[in-house]
């Protein structure tokens, strides 16, 4: 029995569950792109709860000034674990359930090139996150050494639980990387006659780029971590002075991976708001072609830039330079995008449904998050700066109201495409609203304890912090609140409780994906659309 | 012309392999965590079996998957376009692979030009030299660590020199095992196929020789910086050799039972590719680990 056939016969109608086998036999053994791309996104929502209920711990825990509720260990574990999972859990998923929706349709094509292996790729992360989890549960506790893992902390002073903190890492990078090649053999072969590279829309674009990351640094990833389990169990000494070593080798590793990472989890981004913002503002993007090489040149200078996080090591002049300067030249493709989707916005004629929202919040906070990003840049502010609350601001506003925020938006701005019915609004708007207002409470005041001196991932502060940081807490319990109304809203929806959506669901949206129904069929485009 | 290729494309139909492989993966990532784990402290644990069925249960994963894959392949469902995803699938799992062994070079680089030289007292580091690991050199090979561990060093000549030969010669055949397949000269397909497979073996026994001798004159994993760049490097390569020649000794059973035709053989050019690789990987170790 062969689908070849039976896509044939199938067309393009709604009964999209006529084929699949039901229930959990479904979902286990699925080859369908939007099952896959289902199953990324739940995933990721619920790591981006489990991660934020260990925000929760940290926050409580740092409410008042003194050692309250956790202790320091477990503190660390915390702060470690929150960490892993929100980038290789809930952010990373996330794009990666996006691309598996919103590519095939966006090129016109029935499915991913690859779709078995989509399913493996997918069926491994939840394993690698029991592991990582279950780590927590282990004599000694889990790891406690930073989402970063420097040496000696992983390797010398780490838990004995460390080994299965570094095979789940193994299994996700695995994951990523078949994630990643899957991508770009869909774009690259899959694409409907006449969707040349230059029509491609942003979206796709973002990710084919964000894939050529993935496959170039997850396997840096899987070798420093391989370096640090060799020294830890095994008698090497990689990261070890009095074997030849050096723990600073350690970081220029890791962040040969990192920074790359980084862009990894904010390109995706970068694509949604660039489909976002034209069809709320009723305009076409602003300068596309300088939008694809603006991606292109971020990602190309992202393998240059990696020790801007090392300022402090002590490195020689010439390299604190080479990467300060490296760094600050990032900024000028990352404002032009800003500046795009400004005049995109510019005399459009703009309604400010959720999406948008999120979109316009996106740019500003995204923003702010970058100029402080400048700021780190700077070699001898940095100085100052490193290992402090402001890099944890810093890097939360790109990575929350960044990464997060547009995850939010493309899930408002798909999910009437997905489900067939048009969201909650009034409870969306409670969402925005309560997110954005308390995202900013909760990150903007870590700039001036930050400045001030306060060092990150310490359970205790000095007196003079407890203000601010009571604050800081108080948005941080809110910010968590307020994704519960998220929940609810999805739930809704996925009930399919709500009006029935149109194809082109907003008026101003272009793309192959408004001209199909919505839902979208069970299977899309068995016969290549035509692409003017 | 597009389109008509187009619309053969084939949407495989669903498969408990993938699921299969993750709970694979799964069981090895926790076998051999708690192995490690085990070992380092001297305790029993059941992780070596927990192991042993993660790599059972992909071993049966990879033939289930793989003879479903051959199935329908040789039953005609496949198109051009799908040839092409996975031409280029293998292509960017062969760049991952790259980039892997670049993280175990780069430290090695690092430590050469960098980590040693610094300990040594090069650059500004006089204090670090003197008040740190006084009377440290640095040179490379470093037989003598700053901690104080001697060890001896590994020559090119003799067996790596004869290991070099013996992969670039199965290089060499396995082209033309390939033009073979290209001209439809199944013996020489099959007989340049079983050289590569044979030169492969004899590869790796040579390596397990020198791993001994290695061990015998005193050069081990926890023998400081030479000791771990020499192994994990030489080690990887190994691991990538059997599963290379491993792939190979499938695709010359899959020979002799007749399949590949001169214009469908993907599984063949990527097992080919995947041996070119692990070639040019030892081309570098040969130059960097062992000459220079
Ligand atoms: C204008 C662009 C940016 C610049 C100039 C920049 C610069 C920097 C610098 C210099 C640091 C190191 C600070 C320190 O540790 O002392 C840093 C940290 C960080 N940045 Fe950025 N950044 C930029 C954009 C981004 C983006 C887009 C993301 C992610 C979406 C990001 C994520 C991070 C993260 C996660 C860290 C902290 C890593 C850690 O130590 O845990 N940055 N950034
Ligand atoms: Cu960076």
């Amino acid at each position: 029995m062969s689908t070849a056939t039976e896509t044939a016969h199938h067309g393009e109608h709604d009964d999209h569950h006529h084929h699949a086998p039901a229930g959990l036999k479904r979902w286990l053994l699925t080859t369908n792109h939007k099952d896959i791309g289902t199953l990324y996104l739940w995933f990721s929502f619920i790591m981006f709860l489990t991660g934020g209920a260990m925000a929760m711990v940290i926050r409580a825990e740092l409410f008042q000034p003194g050692l309250q509720i956790v202790d320091p260990n477990f503190f660390n574990q915390m702060t470690t674990v929150h960490g892993l999972i929100m980038v290789f859990g809930a952010v990373m998923p996330a794009f990666t359930g996006l691309a598996n929706w919103l590519i095939p349709m966006m090129i016109g094509a029935p499915d991913m090139a690859l779709p078995r292996m989509n399913n493996w790729s997918f069926w491994i992360l939840p394993f690698a996150f029991l592991i990582l989890l279950s780590s927590l549960f282990m004599e000694g506790g889990g790891p406690a050494f930073g989402w970063t893992f420097y040496a000696p902390l992983s390797t010398t002073y780490s838990s004995d639980s460390t080994a299965l903190f570094v095979f789940s890492v193994h299994i996700m990078g695995i994951s990523s990387i078949m994630g990643a090649i899957n991508v770009i053999v869909t774009i690259w072969n899959m694409r409907a006659p006449g969707m040349t590279w230059m029509k491609m829309p942003m979206f796709v674009w973002t990710w084919l780029i964000t894939a050529f990351l993935l496959i170039a640094v997850m396997p840096v990833l899987a070798g420093v971590v391989t370096m640090v389990l060799t020294d830890k169990y095994f008698g090497t000494s990689f990261f070890n002075a009095a074997g030849g070593g050096d723990p600073v080798m350690f970081q220029h590793i890791f962040w040969f991976f990192g920074h790359p990472e980084v862009y990894i989890m904010i390109l995706p981004a970068f694509g949604i708001i660039s489909h976002i913002i034209p069809t709320f503002a009723r305009k076409p993007l602003f300068g596309y072609a300088s939008m694809v090489y603006a991606t292109a040149s971020i990602a190309l200078l992202s393998f240059i830039v990696w020790a801007h996080h090392m300022f402090t090591t002590g490195m020689p002049v010439a390299a604190e330079m080479f990467f300060m300067f490296a760094t600050m030249l990032i900024s000028v493709p990352t404002g032009v995008k800003v500046f795009n989707w400004v005049a995109t916005m510019w005399r459009g004629s703009m309604t400010f449904e959720i999406p948008m929202l999120f979109a316009i919040a996106f740019v500003v906070l995204f923003t702010i998050g970058g100029l402080s990003g400048l700021m780190l840049a700077i070699t001898p502010v940095d100085f100052q700066y490193h290992d402090t609350y402001f890099v944890v601001a810093h890097f939360h506003y790109v990575l929350v109201t960044g990464a997060v925020f547009s995850i939010m938006a493309a899930a408002y701005y798909w999910l009437p495409k997905w489900t067939g019915v048009m969201y909650d609004n009034t409870l969306a708007k409670w969402h925005f609203w309560a997110s954005l207002v308390s995202v900013n409470v909760l990150f903007f005041p870590m700039h001036f304890v930050g400045l001030a001196g306060m060092p990150r991932r310490i359970p205790d502060y000095a007196l003079q912090f407890a203000d601010f940081n009571k604050w800081i807490s108080i948005g941080g319990f809110a910010f968590g609140l307020s994704q519960l109304i998220f929940l609810a809203l999805l739930i809704k929806a996925c009930r399919k409780q709500g009006e029935p959506a149109t194809s082109q669901v907003w008026d101003g949206a272009e793309g192959l994906e408004w001209e199909i129904p919505s839902p979208a069929p069970y299977h899309t485009f068995d016969t290549p659309p035509l692409i003017k | 012309m597009a389109q008509e290729e187009y619309q053969k494309y084939y949407v495989p139909e669903q498969s408990v392999w993938p699921i299969v492989g993750a709970v694979a993966l799964f069981l090895i990532a926790v076998g051999a965590g708690n192995l490690t784990i085990d070992i380092t402290n001297g305790n029993e644990g059941y992780g070596q079996w927990v192991l042993l069925a993660g790599i059972v249960t992909l071993i049966v994963m990879v033939t289930g998957w793989f003879r479903n894959q051959i199935h329908e392949s040789m039953s005609g469902l496949y198109s051009d376009q799908l040839g092409r995803s996975y031409r280029q699938g293998m292509a960017w799992f062969i760049f991952s692979e790259v980039m892997f062994f670049a993280a175990f070079f780069g430290a090695l680089f690092y430590a050469r030009t960098i980590a040693i030289p610094w300990l040594g007292g090069a650059s500004n580091n006089a204090m670090t030299n003197e008040v740190l690991w006084p009377g440290f050199e640095a040179v490379w090979p470093l037989l003598q660590t700053p901690g104080g561990i001697e060890s001896t060093q590994m020559g090119w000549f003799g067996l790596p020199l004869v290991n070099t030969m013996l992969l670039l010669t199965s290089s060499v055949t396995c082209h033309y095992a390939h033009v073979g397949l290209e001209q439809n000269k199944r013996k020489q397909l099959s007989w340049m196929l079983g050289l590569t497979i044979l030169l492969g073996c004899v590869f790796l026994g040579l390596q397990v020789e020198e791993y001994i001798h290695a061990y015998d004159i005193g050069l081990t994993l926890d023998s400081g910086m030479y000791g771990n760049t020499f192994f994990l490097l030489t080690g990887f390569h190994g691991m990538h050799v059997t599963l290379g020649t491993v792939i190979l000794i499938v695709l010359w059973f899959r020979v002799q039972k007749g399949h590949f035709t001169p214009d469908n053989h993907f599984a063949f050019q990527a097992g080919s590719w995947y041996w070119h690789f692990v070639d040019v990987v030892w081309v570098m170790l040969f130059f960097f680990v062992y000459i220079l």
